[in-house]
């Protein structure tokens, strides 16, 4: 099922990180599932273990199945100055998640992630590929609803 | 308004506009349409007082919404003749209120006094289009360099000019050039590091976004200069709109030939790709970015071999950053005595910073080097906002240092700076008032050179872990005497003995808060309060009796219920049990209620017995 | 391309394009789609004057993109650029303001000098 995806690429192993995020972008649970890690181990010719290693090394991948959508918040000094520690209250107590946590409808995952680099209009978020910038508690509760109601007319 | 006619005059039919004779328009109007066969394209309506009374007879024209003023029934001829029947409006009679803005020039401080080099473009070209990037004197000169100039006399402009590496190190760019073009070892590379990850810098992503043509000419300015065949852009995925247009210019380089073999039917040839991070501060560090390219997890290596000499696939390899490629094809084609008159005797040019934090004017802006922080900060930074003081700057990220009022005189250059404690970084610039707490502030720094430490060796994964631990204790109340000391002694050992510039710089932050605000850390250590109070641990809440007028909002809003009292007694908070939420401080409608420094004494007695037992 | 004289020929080319003059645009409103200004709305701008100038069937004036200007603090951020006229920057736009820039400015010619960030 993942051969759609690896055929894009040569069988090279310097296209693992590149192939990995094909394969996280494309699933619908927003991770790399161990059927994808053995799928990518044959292809390329190395083993489960070091791929495992890089997807466990960096932030944005994720071994375990996440929500529908992501919401990065960012967490670096100078979204901190400016207030990013309510909105995370905000956002954990309207979606009753913590940091890493998943809802339970599957919708949205919360993660404090590093600098999103667009810190002259801090606080920011960025949601799947969205950036959403300036914001306040009730910004992001807007934000949110929105995507969330979207989701419920798409199924 | 009717549907098969094309156009509507709205006709001003106020007392004021009928005064001034709006029905002689009117009749003039219907005459003239009539004259030129237009009468059924063109519908008149009589409206309501417009506002602008003393400017009439007024009229607006739908659909353009083209408004005018004082118009005389000699004037309709015109408007027929030109805007109805030709479509073009009658600039006479259109509103004049434009003339004071226009011939007095507006301008700002924030632009005014920039000196833009690499950021020459953005915010002025379409990114996306390289026929706008060549319009303003782009590729000339990669063009110039690769047909008439050796790759020697490139690289002894670069060095003549004297830049210097704008990610952070500082290293003059024409050496390291002179390192990889002097390794016979083949093929070569060049990289670009985009991994832009320092809290507060994002001038790359805007380069990327802004100019990318400009960082690819930079680029191939390099591989001609240094001899590679093959380049690589590494940016980080959190920047999916710098990956676009970075691809986008490629692609569009390809196809006008400035890419790819024989690039202007010389022996050059050079070709360049784009690999994406994956969310990994320490990739940034050089040796860990090129392992990630090779998709491998981004850890640094010792250094030496240094990539010049075994780099990507070991062999030799530039990594140089955006910022500093985008300064290149401005040096090449101005030439580096104009660069190097810019800037000071060891740091020359200028160079980008990030303004943000509690700054009024955030955002990027572009100087030369050696002007004092004090300019940048209230000259162009526009001073504090909200109209609070200054407190200190974090100069340089996470591995930079913290300056305050007494260093606003500084001169920004590389040595400057670095004397002071911080560094020049990537350029951010984190400005804070007077309510941010620096042990806080530290604290929060460390937190995140804990996160992104990448755990490879032991004085940055272990020791600034242990730093952390004793910072989060003495914001919570539980830092001993002695604890000062060995943060510094840890913060040293830990400089000294990493292996990448991560752990060499990670303990900056809070050496240099200890060294410019002791006061803060001795008074959340021995006085067991936070003086700007936002350590919640080491402050309280109370109310003033004299101001309480007895309400009860406070105490309805409490969630742990522990404000008792009347409306004659007044109210008080039970210390024991506050969880200091604030809800009362925000509901207090006679602003009595207030955050204290330091602990209350009943919850101090506690702490004290706790600590004896 | 193949020489300098190629180059040279390209840029004549492209700098009569972005010319107002030879393009038969009578202005040029220049929207910047970095992530920041993207981030604080300028997508929805960039809706709204495509919108405003096709209601009003004006056709000598051209919507387009460019980076961040580098001051975030007022994005999204939009030049009008006219011939002989000082280009007026006007800052923190949003879908109303971008109405007003059209029917007064872009219309009328009357710079609304409350939006005005920078005239030069």
């Amino acid at each position: 099922m993942y051969e759609n995806i690896l055929n894009k690429y040569q069988p090279d192993k310097d296209n693992l990180i590149y192939i990995l995020h094909d394969i996280q972008d494309n699933d619908s649970q927003n991770y790399v599932s161990e059927e994808a890690i053995n799928a990518v181990s044959d292809y390329l010719d190395i083993s489960q273990s070091h791929i495992y290693g890089v997807l466990t090394f960096y932030s944005m991948f994720s071994v375990k199945p996440r929500g529908k959508n992501i919401i990065r918040l960012c967490d670096s000094p100078p979204c901190f100055l400016k207030g990013s520690s309510k909105l995370y209250k905000k956002i954990s107590k309207m979606l009753n998640v913590k940091n890493g946590q998943t809802t339970k409808d599957g919708k949205f995952t919360l993660e404090l992630v590093a600098c999103l680099g667009v810190c002259g209009n801090a606080p920011v978020a960025m949601i799947n590929n969205d950036i959403y910038a300036d914001l306040t508690e009730e910004k992001i509760e807007k934000i949110i609803k929105k995507i969330d109601k979207g989701d419920d007319n798409v199924s | 308004m009717s549907q098969n006619k094309r156009m509507d005059v709205l006709l001003c039919c106020g007392s004021g506009c009928i005064s001034a004779g709006a029905k002689k328009l009117k009749e003039k109007i219907i005459e003239l349409s009539k004259k030129h066969n237009i009468e059924n394209e063109i519908n008149i309506i009589e409206t309501g007082c417009m506002g602008p009374c003393n400017l009439g007879p007024v009229m607006t024209i739908y659909p353009e919404g083209v408004f005018y003023q004082k118009v005389k029934v000699e004037d309709i001829q015109e408007i027929v003749e030109e805007h109805f029947i030709k479509g073009r409006p009658v600039k006479r009679l259109m509103s004049q209120g434009d003339n004071k803005v226009i011939s007095e020039k507006k301008e700002v401080p924030f632009f005014q006094n920039q000196v833009k080099v690499a950021l020459e473009n953005c915010g002025y070209l379409n990114p996306e289009k390289i026929e706008e990037y060549i319009a303003l004197d782009g590729y000339e000169a990669l063009v110039t360099s690769i047909l008439e100039k050796t790759p020697e006399e490139v690289i002894q402009e670069i060095k003549d000019s004297g830049l210097r590496g704008r990610g952070g190190g500082g290293f003059p760019t024409g050496v390291k050039w002179g390192f990889v073009q002097a390794n016979k070892n083949k093929p070569k590379y060049v990289v670009c590091n985009a991994d832009e990850g320092d809290p507060g810098a994002f001038m790359d992503r805007s380069l990327l976004e802004g100019d990318p043509h400009r960082v690819l000419e930079g680029m191939l300015i390099a591989a001609y200069a240094v001899g590679a065949s093959k380049g690589f852009f590494y940016i980080r995925a959190e920047y999916p709109l710098a990956v676009v247009r970075i691809k986008n210019a490629i692609e569009q380089a390809r196809e006008s030939g400035l890419l790819g073999e024989n690039i202007f039917g010389t022996d050059f040839s050079f070709d360049a790709e784009v690999r994406m991070g994956a969310g990994a501060f320490v990739c940034g560090e050089e040796t860990a970015l090129i392992n990630s390219i090779m998709g491998m997890r981004g850890q640094p290596n010792p250094k030496p071999p240094y990539p010049a000499n075994s780099g990507a696939w070991q062999k030799p390899t530039l990594v140089n950053n955006v910022e500093t490629l985008a300064n290149l094809p401005t040096i090449m084609r101005k030439g580096a005595k104009w660069f190097s008159s810019m800037g000071t005797e060891t740091s020359k040019g200028t160079k980008v910073f990030a303004l943000t934090g509690d700054i009024k004017n955030t955002g990027l802006v572009e100087v030369p080097m050696g002007i004092s922080l004090n300019d940048l900060i209230f000259n162009i930074g526009g001073g504090m906002a909200e109209g609070k003081k200054f407190k200190g700057v974090q100069l340089g990220g996470p591995s930079g240092g913290c300056l305050t009022a007494e260093d606003l005189q500084t001169q920004i250059d590389y040595e400057s700076l670095k004397a002071k404690g911080a560094m020049m970084g990537s350029g951010g610039v984190i400005v804070m008032d007077d309510t941010k707490c620096m042990v806080n502030v530290a604290k929060f720094f460390l937190e995140f050179t804990v996160d992104e430490s990448c755990g490879k060796c032991v004085p940055c994964r272990v020791g600034l872990k242990q730093m952390y631990n004793i910072l989060d204790n003495i914001t919570k109340g539980k830092g001993k005497k002695g604890d000062i000391e060995r943060l510094i002694t840890l913060g040293e050992s830990i400089q000294k003995l990493s292996l990448c510039g991560l752990g060499q710089s990670a303990p900056n932050p809070v050496l240099s808060t200890i060294k410019n605000f002791r006061e803060e850390y001795e008074a959340h250590i021995n006085d067991k309060m936070c003086p700007t109070c936002v350590c919640t641990d080491l402050y309280h809440i109370e109310i003033d009796k004299d101001k309480c007028i007895g309400c009860s909002l406070c105490s309805r809003k409490c969630p742990v219920t522990c404000i008792t009292g009347s409306r004659t007694e007044k109210y008080t908070i039970a210390q024991v049990d506050c969880i200091k939420c604030g809800n009362c401080i925000e509901v207090c409608p006679v602003s009595a209620i207030d955050k204290i420094p330091g602990m209350s004494s009943e919850v101090l007695n506690i702490a004290n017995n706790i600590e004896e037992d | 391309m193949k020489t300098l004289a190629d180059l040279k020929k390209i840029r004549e080319q492209a700098q009569k394009n972005m010319s107002l003059r030879e393009s038969n645009n009578r202005i040029k409103i220049v929207i910047g789609m970095g992530t920041s200004g993207i981030a604080m709305g300028a997508r929805e701008v960039m809706k709204t004057f495509l919108n405003e100038l096709a209601n009003r069937k004006i056709d000598d004036v051209l919507v387009t993109q460019t980076g961040e200007k580098g001051l975030s603090s007022m994005e999204p951020v939009v030049d009008i650029i006219e011939e002989g006229k000082p280009t007026i920057t006007y800052g923190l736009v949003n879908s109303e303001k971008a109405k007003r820039i059209v029917s007064e400015h872009i219309v009328n010619g009357k710079v609304i000098e409350e939006f005005v960030v920078e005239a030069k």
